[in-house]
């Protein structure tokens, strides 16, 4: 049978399995709807709060970027996993306690204030949506490559199927579709990482591998990582080990703000009220990271095995001789090579080979290659790879069977699909929930909220499909944005509400708006309004800025907190009873 | 608070603090400051440093998390605040 068959097969069946699980978790209250019902099982839990934090970009993309960064890709690996620790620590046991629906809800309860809880509501569907609409692109990017159907139509789907079981189900329905979403991208993950671990270092579990000798080819016997060092080092890169041009300072910032921003996004944090126990919730963050674990220590072997074969096989070996893969991935535009030299020999070394991405003339060359239109650089590299392919190609590479292949491409989906749907019930929830009932009507049924909430599924979908179609050229930059805003806004003012009861009021909103205030001028002001390198604050770049921002948060609301006067007695009580575990089980409702 | 209570909530945020240090100590210690000195050390076929950012953090960091939850187990049930 085909690849293409097999996609069919296997898409077509993980999409029958989420729409079967929306069906049967459909709900018809707005405790269902918000947070499942506050049942979900830890182990449950865990899993769907691990596919609700994998993006397609942690899928797709994260392996290759590592392959090209190197030592320097840790930054994402250790940012996107120590927020759990924080997480599990500072926030998760304490928001359970607290027992509502939403991020906001804890701001405008905690902090008696409609304004309060307006400011955080803005940022939840801020960074929610700057993120959704990357989701909903790499849906559409999986269908065109792996089905053959135009980028619009693989949105349009995608935006149906996650209607379907969000709109349905709420957080039940994305929960439970989350934990079949997990099972299929980490299954679809580990087998190409496994059999390419085989193939290279000859060990069936890559973590290990990533430490073992290669076992083919002129450098047999030798350590995978001496001889990517040597290798890079040889083409003119930073060592494969090694710390590279990014100052110390601006590495602990990225870091530190990815770990941060981590905690504070409101699509994780919502997860940790679906719990029945505030011991659930503990015990749920703790399975929440061993799943990301799983994928978060395969990526970098992953990485090092792709960069490896790929410079084994191609680097200095004629054009007409490069394996299979590499023509295939050339038809679709993400390699391209441009023969600076004639001599019919492909040089991959540091450096670009051309400016900005291919764009081809729709001619090809003496030896069939595809002729670009961009303009060439002097340095003598090459070849132009996207970093993309390096996971999407790995079972082509390691000659992998069709349905392999056909899985990787129904765990990309999953891994996107399973990020849209909390974020889009973050947004859901944010308006109907936050704005519509705290804050315009206070009146209103159970029946008027869900259907509001449901109408909102509708709307979002809608914004996040119509970017995903006509994607802004913004997005790549707005990431930092997602993670800057809330490290600066979001984690300082929950961590305080909890473990400071003088944090009143006043002290809350002026922290958030000086902290998000000053990120986001950051920001804007370096990713937009050309600002330079020369001119970043102490050598941190705008990835970073956001752990600048939450220390100014911090500074500010202590400091403002303590010249004004002491909240109420009633929160002084609320911030007592949220640090004893006893009582959440009880249904909280408003 | 009554007394117990401020006990019990001390002993939690002495505990959170060890394990934080902990937690910077792997990341942001052997992980970032430290990387180079710690990359001439090996282990197998890893420098240290690379090893503890791109797998032993991350290691660490779910280890940290399971032994808070067992922790603070222990300690809801000693002081009877446990659900």
């Amino acid at each position: 049978m085909s690849i293409l068959a097999w996609t069919y097969i296997m898409v077509g069946l993980t999409f029958g399995l989420y729409i079967f699980i929306a069906w049967i978790s459909r709900v018809r209250d707005t405790k269902g709807f918000y947070v499942a019902g506050g049942g979900v099982p830890p182990l449950a839990n865990g899993m769907a709060t691990a596919a609700d934090w994998m993006s397609a970009a942690s899928f797709i993309s994260m392996a290759g970027l590592i392959s090209f960064l190197g030592y320097a890709g840790s930054i994402y690996l250790m940012g996107w996993t120590g927020g759990y620790v924080l997480l599990a620590l500072l926030l998760a046991p304490y928001l359970r306690k607290f027992g509502k629906y939403t991020v906001p809800d804890f701001v405008g309860d905690r902090y008696y204030s409609d304004a309060a809880r307006f400011v955080a509501l803005v940022c939840a569907i801020f960074v929610s949506l700057t993120y959704v609409c990357g989701q909903m692109r790499g849906v559409g990017i999986v269908f065109s490559r792996f089905l053959e159907v135009p980028v619009d139509i693989g949105v349009l789907i995608g935006m149906a199927i996650v209607f379907f079981y969000a709109g349905l189900g709420g957080m039940k329905g994305i929960t439970w579709t989350q934990v079949a979403q997990y099972t299929v991208l980490i299954i679809a993950y580990l087998i190409p990482a496994v059999f390419i671990s085989m193939k290279i270092a000859g060990t069936p579990i890559p973590q290990i591998g990533l430490g073992g000798h290669v076992q083919t080819g002129q450098y047999t016997g030798q350590y995978l990582l001496d001889v990517l060092d040597k290798l890079n080092t040889d083409l003119g890169f930073t060592a494969y080990t090694q710390p590279g041009a990014k100052s110390m300072l601006d590495v602990f910032c990225i870091t530190f703000a990815l770990m941060v921003g981590t905690a504070g996004l409101p699509h994780v944090i919502i997860r940790f009220y679906t719990v029945p126990s505030v011991r659930a919730a503990r015990l749920s963050a703790g399975y929440a990271l061993l799943f990301i674990a799983i994928l978060y220590t395969t990526a970098p072997a992953v990485a090092a095995f792709a960069r490896y074969n790929m410079i084994d096989t191609i680097n200095d070996k004629p054009y007409s001789q490069a394996p299979s893969w590499f023509k295939n991935w050339e038809k679709t535009g993400l390699i391209a090579w441009v023969d600076k030299n004639n001599d019919g020999i492909i040089q991959y070394r540091a450096g670009k080979p051309f400016i900005g991405k291919p764009k081809f003339t729709g001619k090809t060359g003496p030896l069939g290659q595809k002729l670009v239109a961009n303009k060439i650089t002097d340095s003598p590299n090459e070849l132009y790879v996207d970093r993309d392919i390096m996971v999407l190609a790995n079972p082509e590479i390691a000659n992998l069977p069709a349905w392999v292949i056909a899985l990787v491409a129904a765990g990309g989906l999953a891994a996107a699909l399973s990020t849209a749907s909390g974020l889009l019930l973050v947004i859901a929830s944010s308006i109907s929930h936050d704005l519509y009932y705290r804050m315009i009507n206070r009146k209103a049924t159970e029946k008027q909220r869900l259907l509001v909430g449901r109408i909102m599924i509708g709307i979002a979908v809608c914004i996040a499909g119509y970017f995903g179609i006509n994607p802004p050229g913004f997005v790549a930059q707005v990431v930092a944005f997602a993670f800057g805003l809330a490290a600066s806004s979001f984690f300082p003012i929950i961590v305080l509400g909890i473990f400071s009861t003088r944090t009143n009021r006043e002290g809350a909103i002026c922290g958030m708006l000086a902290g998000i205030i000053f990120t986001a001028a950051y920001i804007i002001y370096f990713k937009f309004m050309g600002g330079t390198k020369d001119q970043w604050f102490l050598g941190i770049s705008p990835e970073g800025i956001g752990t600048v921002g939450m220390i100014i948060n911090f500074v500010v609301t202590l400091v403002v907190s303590r010249m004004t006067k002491e909240p109420p007695r009633e929160i002084q009580d609320l911030v007592a009873s949220i640090r004893t575990p006893r009582g959440a089980g009880a249904a909280i409702d408003h | 608070m009554d007394k117990n209570l401020q006990e019990y909530w001390r002993k939690n945020i002495s505990f959170m603090a060890f394990l934080l240090v902990i937690w910077a100590l792997v990341s942001y210690g052997c992980g970032i400051i430290f990387v180079k000195p710690l990359n001439a050390i090996r282990l197998g076929g890893f420098p240290l440093g690379f090893w503890f950012a791109q797998q032993g953090a991350i290691y660490v960091f779910v280890c940290l998390i399971f032994i808070y939850y067992l922790y603070m187990q222990k300690l809801d049930r000693k002081y009877d605040v446990h659900e």
